[in-house]
Parts: structure tokens; sequence; C-alpha cells
């Protein structure tokens, strides 16, 4: 391990990979800070940038601009009462309060702290976790693999949108139908491309990427009429107050971070929690742990209300790690974004990639440290400062965004077909997204849809076309009975309402 | 009766995966393949089914709660303009060039968007699509088809 440490150090610490994680920090941050645009928008408008990147650059890039996002989502959270990405939402519940009473630069410096350590705390988990999955990962086999996406892919759904399951699943079904469009992997058989050559190779990842979240979220800003700068303008920066904290501040801050790290962290590595649950289930328990007279201050500017969301979901984020770097299979929509991009580079994420490419598994890790400091650092001296860049009115924002999405498609396949492709799935994300179709259950099927048919064919072929590779194995057998079980849960939701 | 929207989503999504499902059915596999335990059309097979299923259920089963979206909050005449601007764009890169075309794009999605500072509009659009083309062409070596720069000398 202390030789994996030492080569992520090297890799990450060198120039390029420094300024990229500085870059994918600030870029995420500000990003995450606009209400309406999330860690997945940064991320897909990030993927034509590192096309050209060796892979661990590329990622480190990508892991600043995820955790950049999360801890920015927390400033809007606390400054305008408007969560910048859903996993900030538990923050608006004793942010804003806080911010309302005058004490805005003492919540954003709460908020930096908790961010930090969460982060820090999750990454040296990340560390010992990662490796040790990884050996146990080995014995998976095909029926293991497949099942394992099928998990994965009812959890997102489950977890994507409340109530919204069915919806989710034919988001999912969706995904891995365009995954299907192009040459079968093995016989090189054409499927789905009605005679047009552009389609002979499939849709591109980052074209469904860049269609479905950034372009969609650009036009859904205009379709419903939004303008995130407004608020932001109303914000008077000088009034932010003081951000040092007391003693007594301190000590509430040092008795929740470490739970909700660990929650936070735990919740991340299941396939479909994420961030949102993590930091909902860290305000939840903290308000069991503390003291009745605290218990009464949640809701009206408590620090532990605060601390323990902000805590939870950057911790949750480096879960998320875990399933992605060990499994190959990423927990959520925006590990999904990541995964593409790693097949993109050619590597097979999964768990000989801290055997194959040593590199690109440590360096990530090791950024996490370099891009919690560097958030930090941003965060609490410079926060007034970038929060003034957000008054970017819409009038410039949508078309940029829309410009760096044609563009960045463009510039790799050099086809105007791809450019109308895209146009048309980014249209109907809007419809979708307007009915509450949740979009991160399609890019996750999408992205694993390859994988999921390969051990689908495995597993049948070994079996002779029997479905009983299904329970044949103790370990299939008990994934597949954590996918019922979720879609029993569901199923009793909706009927007990 | 009034059919919810999200019914009517439902029902064209299972339209959709009948659809995907009678093509799945016309993928020609190698006759050697036909019989086999898995070929390019088992996965597509399933697929249909699975989508024709969940969305069968979707419509069949009771709505607890409208999702109706209220139609005087959205803005459709913006966003079609901006898509039409769009589709122009698309249209136009190739043989207009990317620095005019990529311009355009920008300048007139600003003037629709209600912007009216004609030098700020102006100075994010052509020294801008400058700086970004000289990062790509320039900086990255990416070769963009540019006619009118080209004729102009200004790219080989």
């Amino acid at each position: 391990m202390i030789e994996g440490i030492l080569l992520g150090l090297k890799t990450a610490l060198s120039f390029t990979n420094l300024f990229m994680v500085m870059f994918g920090c600030v870029i995420g941050t500000i990003i995450g800070m606009l209400p309406g645009l999330g860690p997945m928008t940064a991320i897909a408008l990030m993927i034509p940038i590192t096309y050209g990147f060796d892979p661990s650059t590329g990622l480190i890039l990508m892991a600043g601009v995820y955790y950049g996002a999360v801890f920015g989502g927390s400033t809007s959270s606390i400054l305008i009462n408007a969560p910048g990405i859903p996993g900030t939402v538990a923050t608006t519940f004793d942010g804003y309060p806080m911010a309302q009473q005058g004490k805005a630069g003492k919540a954003l410096a709460i908020a930096a702290y908790s961010s930090f350590a969460g982060g820090t705390i999750a990454a040296i988990f990340l560390l010992i976790a990662a490796p040790m999955l990884s050996k146990v990962s080995l014995a998976f086999r095909s029926p293991d693999y497949f099942a394992l996406m099928v998990l994965g892919l009812t959890a997102v759904s489950a977890f994507s949108a409340k109530d919204q399951f069915l919806k989710a699943i034919m988001m999912a079904v969706l995904g891995l139908m365009l995954a299907t469009v192009g040459q079968d992997s093995l016989s090189d058989i054409p499927r789905f491309i009605f005679n047009s050559m552009s389609l002979a190779d499939g849709i591109s990842f980052i074209l469904i990427a860049m269609a479905m979240f950034a372009m969609s979220e650009a036009l859904m800003i205009i379709f419903r009429d939004k303008d995130p700068s407004k608020a932001v303008k109303a914000i008077s920066f000088s009034e932010l107050g003081s951000i040092r904290l007391d003693k007594e501040e301190r000590n509430k801050m040092l008795k929740t971070i470490p739970r909700a790290s660990v929650i936070g962290f735990l919740i991340g590595v299941l396939p479909g929690a994420g961030a949102t649950i993590a930091s909902f289930l860290a305000y939840g328990m903290e308000k069991n742990f503390v003291s009745k007279e605290e218990k009464e201050k949640f809701g009206k500017g408590s620090v532990h209300g605060l601390a323990a969301p902000e805590t939870a979901n950057n911790a949750a984020c480096s879960g998320a790690f875990v399933p992605l770097l060990t499994l190959g299979i990423p927990g959520s929509g925006t590990t999904a974004v990541m995964l593409g991009a790693l097949l993109a580079f050619g590597i097979q994420p999964g768990p000989r990639l801290y055997m194959t490419n040593p590199e690109v598994f440590w360096s990530v890790i090791m950024s996490m440290y370099i891009g919690m400091v560097i958030l930090l650092i941003l965060n609490l001296p410079l926060i007034p400062y970038i929060a003034r860049l957000l008054a970017v009115p819409r009038n410039y924002l949508v078309p940029l965004i829309l410009f760096f999405s044609v563009a960045g498609i463009y510039l790799i396949s050099f086809n105007t077909f791809d450019i109308f492709l895209m146009i048309g799935l980014a249209v109907l994300a809007c419809f979708l997204r307007l009915y509450n179709f949740p979009m991160p259950p399609l890019i996750l099927a999408f992205v694993l849809g390859g994988m999921m048919e390969e051990n689908l064919r495995r597993s049948l072929i070994i079996s002779d076309g029997s479905f009983n590779f299904l329970w044949d194995r103790p370990l299939t057998a008990v994934i597949l009975g954590g996918t019922i079980l979720l879609v029993s849960w569901q199923v009793y939701k909706s009927f007990k309402k | 009766m009034k059919i919810s929207t999200v019914k009517i989503i439902s029902l064209l999504f299972f339209i959709f995966s009948a659809f995907y499902l009678y093509t799945a059915y016309q993928i020609r596999v190698f006759s050697f393949d036909e019989d086999a335990a898995f070929n390019a059309k088992t996965f597509p097979i399933y697929l249909g089914y699975f989508g024709m299923f969940i969305a069968g259920l979707k419509i069949a089963l009771p709505e607890k709660t409208s999702e109706e979206v209220d139609q005087q909050f959205l803005n459709y005449k913006k966003t079609l303009v901006l898509i039409l601007i769009m589709v122009i764009y698309g249209l136009t890169i190739r043989s207009v060039g990317f620095f005019l075309s990529t311009s355009l794009f920008l300048i007139s999605s600003y003037y629709f968007l209600g912007e009216r500072r004609w030098l700020r509009m102006f100075m994010l659009s052509f020294p801008f699509v400058a700086i970004f083309m000289f990062l790509i062409h320039g900086l990255l070596d990416i070769y963009l088809t540019d006619p009118i720069l080209k004729s102009l000398g200004v790219i080989g």
C-alpha cells in the first residue's frame, strides 16, 4: 500500500495534475453553486476537455469537479436558500437560518470545515477499503457482475427520484436500448442503425452525457424561465459576517464530523444512494445524537444541523468511488459519467484496475486530499468573491453552455449528424425532466449496457441457455435477493400510500 | 376523461418498445448463431419485452397525485427559437466554418434571450471564439475546417 501511496502522490503532485485538480475544484465550485446545474453537468462539460489527456489527469480533473460541485452547492444553499445540487438540500435547513441571523460567514466556514473533514476522513476510508474490496471482488464471476449491475440499476432507479420508481426504470430501459445501437461487440452484426453509417459505431457516451445533462439543463433554464443569477445579485457580500468560529462551535463540530463521515462514506459506497440520502440520513441521525436542548435548535441555525449534512455529502462522494474503482460498477449517475469517460480512455475499471493501472487508482485517491485542501482555501477566504461571479446572467450563461456542448461533440466526431442527434436527445430530455422522469438511471444504464450484455452472454453460454445461473452461485443469489428486496420495498411503499 | 401527460409519455414508450422489439427480431444473425443460447438479438429482445411491460404497468396503474405541469410558466417561444438557432448552427458549422458560425450562433442567442449590450455581446462572441479556436487549433493541434479563415490565410 505504501508503494501505491507514493506512486499516487508522485502522479498527483505533477504540475499538470496539480493544475487540473485546482481547475476542477474551481469550475466545480462555480457550477455547483448555480441552482439547477449539478455535478453531472459540470463533469459532462469537462469530458471533451479531457479527451486528449492521460487517463489519470482526466479522472483527477473530473473528480475535482465532482467534489468541487458538492462543496459549491452548499454556498447557494446557505446564502440564497437554493441548493445548487440535491445533495445540499439538507444544508439549507440550518445554513440558511444561520445566514438570516447575520452569520452567513460563520455558516460558510462551518460548511467548508465540515466538507473538508468529511472528504478527508472518507478519503482515508477509501484508501483502506478500495484495495481490500478489490481483492474480494476478484472472486466475482460473470453472473455476479450481471446481478450486481441489475442491483445497481434498480437502486439508482429507486433512489433517484421520490415515488418515481416506474418512471426511473423506464429511463433505465431507455438507456439500455440506446446502448444497443451500433455493432454487436462479439459478432460485429449491426443493430438499430437503420442504414446510417453515422450510427454504425453506436451512440457516443459523450453525446448522451452532454445532451441529457449539459444541454437539456441549459434549455430547461429558458423553458422554465428561471434566472439563477437573480437571487445571487440580491446578496450583500460585504455583510457576510465573520468566518471565525468560537470554541463552543468548534467542539460541536468535532463531535458531529466523525459520525457523519462514517454514515456518509457507508451510504456513498452503496449503489444508488449517494450524497443526497447521506446528507438527509446524517441530519436525521445527528438530531438523535445531540442533547434535547441542542435538538430544539435544529432548523433554526444549529451548528450540528449544518455540519452533519455537509460532512456526510462530501464523505459520500469519496465513498462513491469505491464501487467504481474496485468493481467497475458506478453507484450513481455522476460516477457513471466518470466510468464512461474511463472506458473512453481505454481503461477498464474493476478489481484489476489497481494492478493494471496503479497510477490511475492511487493518483485519484491521493488527489482527493490535495483537492480538499484546495477547496478549503477556496471556500474560506475567496467564497464571497467567487459567489460574485455567479451574477453572470442567463442570457450569457445558457448560450455558452450550449456552445460548449455543441463544440464539445463536434470537435470529437466532426460529424454534424451527432449535433442534430444531440439536439434531439436534449429536447426529449427536457420534456422527460418536466414530467419528473429522472435522468441518472438512463446514463447509468447506457454506460453499463455493454458490460451487462457481455456478462449475460457469458452467463447464459456457460449455463447452456438456462437461467439457473441466477441462483447457482450463493453470491449471485444474495445480490439478486437484495434487488428483489429493493423492488418489494418500492411496491410496498406505493401500495401503502 | 382526461388522460395525463405522463400516461401519454408511457404510451409512447410502449409503442417505442414495441417498435424496438420488432426491429430486434429483424436483426440478421449468422446462421450458425441462430439457435445459440445467446446471439446479437437476445438482449435487445429481452429489453423490448421488458420496456413494454414497464410502460404497460405505468399506463395501467392508477396515478396517486396529479403530475401535470402548469403550462403558463413555460417559455415555449424562447426555447423553440433557441433550438432553431442551434439547428442552424449545426447546418452551417461545416459550410460557413467554425469561427463565423459559432460567433453568429452566440451573438444571435444572446440577442434572442434579451441581451442588448452590443459591445459585451461582441466581446463574448468573435474574440471569445477566436481565443477558443487558438486554444483548440493552435495549442491542442485539433484541425478545424474553416473555409473562410482558410481563404483569408489565417489557418492552413
